[in-house]
């Protein structure tokens, strides 16, 4: 295949990827009847925002945003703060206890949330962290652990011992060690697990629904299906544009992170 | 240094919401007496009426204030389902009948017997109550709105072919709606769309015009049987897709808001929909586009026979299943008269008539039905209204096991029948063997 074939294909694959966010978007600036028609126009024939006036109108959705950006953060950054340590430890001390505690790591990836969703309500309930974000950030963090642990052990593992035996020989500490050479060298891995994480629980809508009763407290996720009515009926419109909103942040996420995802990748890997 | 900036900025960011929810954790909303309404309105006008009546009832009951909670259609199961295990169930719950049979039986619902007003009782007629009505002859919901399934139909397409709209009063037998399909097919439009997406609900309920009912109690046991008048409407569904081709094929797969963009460009004539799909027909259709509702046809409801169809004109009802929306109590609150006191507020008829408005349904009560906005052509209210009293329970509402029975059985059986797949016999061995056989499970 040539240049001008791969890029086709590239181009091709993107279009694929892109197209359901621009039918979103699309969707979401046009009138319920342009909705309901058979032949839909790429673009709205009169854009209008009313189905983001009528989508605020009828849901929480700032107070939802505020409460899906809380969890998501604060799941994302305390699973890497507790990650970064588990994993470096997992790859540089080998033992049968880490070896088990890899294994364990990927079974815990097979449990469907149905299984463990009852016990989890009553141990939360236990603790009064039910309808609570706490309550909910806690099992995020339990959730995304065992990933963000498998995922950052890779990025560990491909850190060259000998950099730190260096560090150690030119008389760095090994706290020293941790932080000026491997913590910069995973810098890639740390980005990447932080937007893993971030995502899985922006996203997540199961836990979010049986552990948040009340409205103040709601998620994004959860917020979406009130425009969800009986038999499939759906209020298209203003679905459209909450859906839009709440791509919003994890597009954002990735626009601001990617960059340190590729940059990282070779800082600090050699030395001159 | 930018690295450490970086570092630095991502490590507030983080912080900051962490302390935010650490707070926002312990604040918590805590048991303040208030009552929780789980509300499954989520259309804009159903929404406004519900909030206006809790907002009126706490004004003017400070001391038991009702907090209004949203739910949602595709989850609520689920959710009060973990809710009731782990006893943190919302007071008041808004739901559907058949959703009840299960929780009823796991006692998570209080029986309302001793709890309805007199008022309440009264105005609701006893075959709405029976939709309610399930172990030990226990009310476990307030039927307040219910909803027949009608036709949507094109008027210009019926006029030009010179059909006759069918009347609430007198409705097409089935051989005649058949013959209305055939009338209005042509070119690339057909006569009619059925959305069967989920199939099971319809067939079963649309049994009962043909004097079916697929569900029956032997010897005190719920079983099921697929006889010719269990069987009369889906025979009548795969003839039209499979062999006078007045259906299309492509409209099986299809859930009801699916079929519309279709039914504005023509493409069908008409939609059997539920009644409160009029509110998006009315929101979305393209300006000019008129419609009007029909009744669903009519068969001999209740007596089987090769006519079971209705088509010789006598003895034809328009009687259909149904499955209402309800107002429960969990079984857990401490305050069952408060929470009473509320569902009886929201049901007084102004108020009944008001909500079934807001979800383009139609109330059970007698006096709301007679609200005058109800009571007109507009938008096909007159229809629904006029077809409420052949409202029957539908005969899946009590059965343990249904929903087993739907989900591993019966959608793929039904779906395979209407696309042809299979044959009627097929179909009844499916239906009637594997069913009684989940059925016995949950009856031993």
């Amino acid at each position: 295949m040539g240049r001008a074939g791969q890029y086709a294909a590239l181009l091709c694959y993107l279009v694929f990827l892109a197209f359901p966010l621009f039918w979103l978007v699309s969707s979401a600036f046009k009138s319920p009847q342009e909705l309901g028609t058979v032949d839909p126009s790429w673009l709205p024939q009169h854009w209008s925002l009313d189905n983001f006036r009528d989508a605020f109108d009828q849901q929480p959705l700032a107070r939802s945003a505020l409460n899906s950006l809380i969890v998501a953060c604060s799941a994302a950054g305390i699973s890497v703060l507790i990650a970064v340590p588990a994993a470096y430890a997992m790859v540089r001390y080998r033992s049968p206890v880490s070896k088990a505690a890899t294994g364990w790591i990927l079974v815990s990836q097979m449990f469907p949330f149905v299984l463990v969703i009852i016990p989890l309500f009553l141990v939360l309930k236990n603790f009064q962290l039910i309808n609570s974000l706490f309550g909910l950030i806690l099992v995020y963090v339990v959730w995304n652990l065992p990933f963000a642990l498998w995922m950052l052990q890779g990025y560990v593992r491909a850190v060259p011992a000998s950099l730190e035996e260096a560090a150690a020989i030119d008389g760095c500490s090994r706290f020293r060690t941790l932080v000026s050479v491997v913590f910069p060298l995973l810098t890639p891995g740390l980005v990447a697990t932080l937007m893993f994480s971030f995502v899985t629980a922006w996203n997540e809508f199961f836990f979010a629904l049986v552990l948040l009763k009340s409205p103040e407290k709601q998620t994004m996720s959860v917020i979406l299906t009130h425009f969800l009515g009986d038999e499939g009926a759906a209020d298209l419109g203003p679905l459209a544009a909450a859906a839009f909103l709440a791509t919003l942040p994890s597009l954002l996420f990735f626009a601001l992170l990617q960059r340190r995802l590729v940059s990282g990748m070779v800082s600090g890997a050699v030395k001159g | 240094m930018r690295r450490r900036r970086f570092l630095a900025a991502a490590s507030a960011a983080l912080a900051a919401p962490s302390a935010a929810a650490l707070l926002g954790g312990c604040a918590g909303s805590g048991d303040d007496g208030t009552l929780d309404y789980l509300s499954l309105a989520w259309q804009k006008e159903s929404m406004e009426a519900n909030k206006a009546l809790v907002a009126e009832w706490n004004k003017r009951n400070p001391n038991r204030k009702v907090r209004y909670v949203q739910g949602s259609w595709d989850t609520v199961h689920d959710q009060l389902l973990t809710s009731f295990e782990g006893g943190e169930a919302p007071d008041i719950i808004h739901d559907e009948a058949n959703d009840l049979t299960d929780f009823a039986h796991g006692g998570y619902l209080a029986d309302l017997r001793g709890l309805l007003p007199a008022g309440l009782k009264q105005q609701i007629p006893q075959r709405s109550w029976d939709m309610a009505t399930f172990p030990d002859d226990g009310v476990y919901g307030v039927p307040f709105v219910q909803e027949p399934r009608v036709l949507i139909a094109n008027r210009k397409l019926l006029d030009q072919a010179g059909i006759r709209a069918p009347e609430p009063e007198r409705p097409w037998s089935w051989p005649e709606f058949e013959e209305a399909a055939k009338e209005l097919r042509g070119g690339r439009t057909f006569g009619v769309a059925w959305s069967m997406k989920e199939p099971v609900n319809q067939s079963v309920n649309l049994s009962l015009t043909t004097g079916g009912a697929v569900f029956y109690q032997e010897d005190g046991k719920n079983v099921v049987r697929f006889d010719e008048a269990d069987s009369y409407v889906s025979e009548v569904i795969h003839r039209q897709v499979n062999k006078t081709r007045t259906a299309p094929e492509g409209s099986l797969g299809m859930g009801g808001s699916d079929t519309l963009p279709g039914f504005f460009s023509g493409r069908y004539a008409m939609v059997p929909l539920n009644f409160s799909f009029r509110q998006q027909v009315q929101q979305q259709a393209p300006d000019g586009f008129e419609w009007v509702t029909l009744p669903m046809p009519a068969g001999r409801g209740g007596g089987a026979g090769t006519d079971a169809g209705g088509g010789s004109g006598t003895g034809r009802a328009a009687v259909q299943g149904v499955s209402p929306q309800t107002l429960s109590i969990a079984q857990d609150t401490e305050r069952k008269e408060d929470a009473m006191a509320f569902i009886a507020f929201m049901t007084r008829p102004d108020h009944m008539a008001r909500l079934a408005k807001g979800d383009w349904m139609v109330p059970t009560g007698t006096e709301a039905l007679r609200d005058p906005e109800l009571n007109t052509a507009r938008h096909g209210w007159r229809t629904g209204v006029h077809m409420s009293s052949d409202l029957r329970a539908s005969p899946v509402l009590g059965v343990r096991g249904y929903a087993e029975w739907m989900d591993k059985i019966a959608t793929p059986a039904f779906q395979e029948f209407y696309s042809g797949g299979i044959g009627l016999g097929e179909l009844r061995d499916k239906l009637v063997e594997d069913g009684n056989r989940i059925l016995a499970r949950y009856q031993r």
